[in-house]
């Protein structure tokens, strides 16, 4: 028998007497013949563990090393420092093995940690209600899309250009198919002017999907535009890095309604890009329009307090067709990655990881921009990434790659623009090489 | 009551050290403009790292995981997560890559999903696979978004009607909707399979499809599947299988075989990999050749020199998710694939129908059995034989007084006081037993004590929770020193 299954042939034929079959299979005499395998599936043979890991080890080897290599790449996934205690704490069998707490007697780890969750992301984002994740930051801003339509019966989703293109294409296809309207604002210098915004907003719009920090790293000024916006009985939907959200106003500050974002910088390695987790809060007054499980305090029969699934009656098993959204399974245990990381890091913690990701973005950027045959694009308050321009940037990121280093993303091949990221991964020593390296290249 | 983390935090403590900073004379240069600036500062705790561990140490121990114990939540598959996938998962070289990243640079992983997308195509027999659906409801909306495409592009922009079994999953009408479908319910017969005669009257040119699980959500195999999938092909409509009940298939028959035309995976159920509590999972979908070109992207091509290109298919519906999809996830099925090898697949849907029928034999002198026909990897029943006032949400909170974790309840809806069982094949005969042997006491329990039940669970960390008044009036955040929300 295979070692993950525990079945003696004596159980098997003690079992098949039970049932009253001679044979397993027997079991399957239900299945038309006409719809039954002929032959064997194609699949390779039991392997051992030593020669799986063996093989594996290859294969993450066909990887450039993740060690040696210099990255500045960014753009939606960020490398982060992550304490030790945080992949330790998520690998207990009780947390990773479990599923949906839909026992909360037995669950109560499980829901509690998401209320604590919930409390951190309300308290980030500044609004009240959060609930227990999306699949990643692009599908929590679809389905805020879909929530801010059916909370206004409006069907026109307007964007900026600066949104990035992984939210764009993936916010396309969710309104395709359920034929609502995407129109995009068109930005200057890296931002969209509110005075432009202005003449957007038409009673057809259900709300303006803004990120800040936005795709090119630049802050977008949203003074005035909630106003603008809810005077139209429009919504404001702000997607963030959330790393930002401890230096720059909140949405909540800025009159958003809901705010959503992708949380894998909360101590979830970049995983070649999934899985993360997407957050999204939203005010009281939206909060049984809400898509997503959501946790909440209670007491039990002896007047103990105690954590359950809340507010039901929004989701798909009871609602089915008429439920706000088809999401069941989520991102539980990446959301646990990101409630011990920030209780691990505190508000001084995540200040400070803010503070050194900003001020590395600040310094590379002071440095770089004096070199002969790069173009700094934008002038605008920065996050922790920016863009710049170079002649031919296939042939920086060539050359580049002789240093092991990846400079960032091009992210426009005409124009030759390229995205450069930093954290507090990155050293100061780092951020020299990288100039120094730039400036060779470019000589 | 285990306190909560923010009532353990006290100003002053830190659970993370920096090193200086080379860069802090530069950084007094900067300065926040004011109308950037954070004007209130967001809470968060001040723990130190050992308190952290404590806290979420203790939290786990009011859990249950499958490797606490028997798990058997119907059509959730918890099977053994093994831990070899957990270790490849963390291997840096995996773990540490950016998306963004040059082909060249991540060979290694973009084999991996290559070489998956043909291990799930030669389980479901689908020639197209994507992986980037990050659940098996994600799968379900892109499998229906596929299908609209496709009839657009036929022009048969009239067809909005998605056929669906009232036994079925919410998550399938919910997804119908998502997509900008119209859902009809089709009702099931005495012998818990698609009346075929309700399905006749709702069959016309307006029917874009159907959507099937099989073994359905009762654990019986649609017997009339082929002439199912027929008809729906006869109108010019597609058939979508969800494939959440993969585990009772693998090896024996397949969605391709069946006359489906697009199917989604669970890997978090069929292949092993961790629920993680609720997620992340992973909901690959597959298609026959005459829908590859719409499916989702980018999907892995592999050239004649054995390397790796990401490609959008040519009439893509687009981007379901960011970037590939959940690859972690992805690692451990491969993994699990690889471990088990296409036999031990088999032998595990085998097993998996074996230990299904075997409780389902032993139970009926105390349940209700309201199938009698053979199931596959489940079963339900309709409570107990002699209920008195007992309920099947009492049965499963009683169930917690024995230290094991309670079968799915209330679903499918169309099964009164439904006990829905799936053992899964990582369970050995002795814990089958066990398991039994409590569910037929517990049944005497209810005609003896039934106060027994009606007070359960007793031993656990909670007692039975107040659900209503907190929909009436949700606390969903920390109230800090006792403020309204
Ligand atoms: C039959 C069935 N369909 C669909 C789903 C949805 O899958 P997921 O939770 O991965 O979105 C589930 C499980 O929750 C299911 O049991």
């Amino acid at each position: 028998m295979h070692p993950y299954l525990p079945h003696t042939q004596a159980d098997i034929d003690h079992m098949l007497q039970k049932i009253g079959v001679e044979s397993i299979e027997d079991l399957f005499t239900d299945i038309d013949a006409k719809a039954l395998l002929k032959s064997p599936m194609r699949l390779p043979k039991a392997e051992s563990e030593g020669r799986v890991i063996r093989k594996l080890t290859k294969l993450g080897e066909s990887n450039i090393d993740t060690a040696n290599w210099l990255s500045f790449v960014g753009g939606g996934i960020y490398e982060h420092l992550i304490p030790t205690i945080v992949p330790h704490l998520i690998s207990r069998s009780e947390f990773y093995t479990a599923y949906t707490p839909y026992q909360p007697e037995i669950s109560q780890g499980t829901l509690q940690a998401i209320f604590e969750y919930q409390t951190m992301i309300c308290e980030l984002t500044g609004l009240q209600v959060a609930n227990a994740s999306h699949y990643d930051g692009s599908t929590a801003l679809a389905e805020a899309a879909f929530m801010a339509c059916g909370a206004t019966r409006r069907d026109t989703i307007l964007i900026p250009d600066t949104l990035s293109p992984e939210s764009k294409n993936v916010l396309r296809t969710y309104l395709k198919y359920k034929d609502l309207n995407l129109v995009e604002v068109p930005s200057k210098d890296g931002v969209v002017d509110s005075d432009i915004l202005k003449d957007y907003i038409h009673d057809d719009v259900a709300a303006y999907l803004v990120a800040t920090p936005n795709y090119y790293g630049n802050l977008e000024d949203l003074t005035g535009v909630s106003e603008q916006l809810h005077a139209n009985k429009s919504l404001l939907v702000i997607m963030s890095n959330p790393m930002s959200l401890s230096l720059f106003k909140s949405p909540g500050e800025w009159g958003a309604d809901i705010a959503v974002g992708d949380g894998q910088v909360f101590g979830n390695p970049m995983n070649f890009g999934g899985p993360t987790l997407g957050y999204m809060a939203c005010t009281e007054k939206l909060m049984r329009k809400m898509p997503g499980r959501i946790v909440g305090e209670t007491l039990d029969l002896d007047g103990k307090r105690g954590y359950v699934l809340t507010l039901q009656a929004r989701e798909q098993h009871i609602r089915r067709e008429k439920a706000t959204s088809n999401i069941t399974s989520n991102e539980a245990l990446n959301v646990l990655a990101a409630t011990i990381y920030l209780s691990t890091m505190g508000l001084a913690g995540i200040y400070e990881v803010a503070r050194r990701s900003h001020i590395n973005a600040c310094y590379l950027r002071d440095h770089l921009k004096g070199i002969k045959g790069i173009k700094i694009m934008h002038n605008q308050q920065i996050f922790n990434e920016f863009v710049i321009q170079v002649k031919d940037s296939e042939e920086v990121m060539k050359s580049l790659e002789l240093f092991q280093i990846i400079p960032g993303i091009i992210i426009d091949h005409e124009q030759n623009l390229l995205l450069i990221t930093t954290t507090e991964v990155h050293e100061k020593e780092d951020l020299d090489t990288l100039v120094v390296a730039m400036k060779e290249v470019l000589a | 009551m285990q306190k909560n983390i923010y009532e353990i935090s006290k100003e002053g403590r830190r659970g993370y050290y920096f090193d200086t900073y080379d860069l802090e004379d530069y950084s007094k240069s900067f300065d926040i403009p004011d109308k950037f600036r954070r004007e209130e500062a967001p809470r968060l705790p001040e723990v130190s790292e050992n308190y952290v561990v404590r806290h979420f140490t203790k939290l786990s121990n009011r859990n249950y995981g499958v490797d606490t114990g028997m798990y058997p939540l119907g059509s959730c598959t918890m099977k053994y997560n093994p831990k070899i996938n957990e270790v490849v998962a963390a291997m840096p070289n995996f773990s540490h890559t950016h998306p963004s990243w040059r082909e060249k640079h991540v060979q290694g992983n973009m084999k991996i999903i290559n070489e998956l997308q043909g291990m799930l195509s030669e389980l479901t027999g689908m020639p197209g696979i994507s992986l980037q659906p990050a659940a098996g409801s994600h799968g379900e909306l892109t499998g229906l978004m596929i299908m609209k495409q496709y009839l657009i592009d036929q022009g048969d922009v009239h067809k909005k009607n998605i056929i669906i079994p009232d036994s079925a999953h919410g998550t399938n009408p919910a997804s119908v909707a998502m997509a900008g479908f119209i859902a009809k319910e089709v009702k099931s017969n005495a012998e818990g399979t698609i009346d075929m005669d309700a399905l006749s009257q709702l069959i016309d040119e307006n029917t874009a499809g159907l959507m099937l699980t099989n073994p359905n959500t009762l654990g019986l195999f649609e017997k009339d599947i082929l002439e199912i999938t027929k008809r729906i092909h006869d109108v010019g409509g597609l058939v979508y299988c969800d494939g959440a009940n993969m585990n009772a298939n693998m090896g024996i028959t397949r969605p391709l075989e069946m006359g489906f035309d697009i199917v989604h995976l669970n890997l978090h159920k069929t292949l092993s990999t961790p629920h993680g509590g609720g997620g992340p999972g992973s909901g690959p979908v597959g298609v026959v050749s005459s829908l590859k070109d719409y499916l989702p992207g980018p999907i892995v091509k592999a050239s004649d020199e054995d390397f790796y290109t990401f490609e959008m298919p040519a009439k893509s519906i687009g981007h379901v998710k960011n970037y590939f999809g959940n690859f972690g996830v992805y690692l451990r099925a491969y993994v699990y694939f690889l471990t088990m090898g296409g036999e031990g697949l088999k032998l595990a849907s085998q097993l998996a129908v074996l230990n299904a029928n075997y409780m389902k034999a032993c139970l009926k002198e105390a349940y209700k059995v309201p199938y009698k026909a053979l199931c596959k990897h489940e079963f339900v029943l309709a409570g107990l034989k002699e209920p008195g006032d007992v309920s099947t949400l009492d049965v499963a909170k009683r169930l917690i007084d024995y230290k094991v974790h309670p079968p799915t309840i209330y679903f499918p809806l169309i099964v009164e006081q439904c006990l829905m069982i799936e053992p899964t094949e990582s369970e050995s005969l002795e814990t089958l037993d066990d398991y039994i042997n409590i569910l037929l006491k517990i049944a005497k329990e209810a005609k003896e004590q039934p106060e027994l039940l009606h007070n359960a669970p007793t031993t656990a960390s909670v007692r039975r929770l107040d659900e209503v008044s907190v929909a009436r009036n949700p606390v969903l955040s920390y109230r800090f020193n006792g403020e309204e929300q």
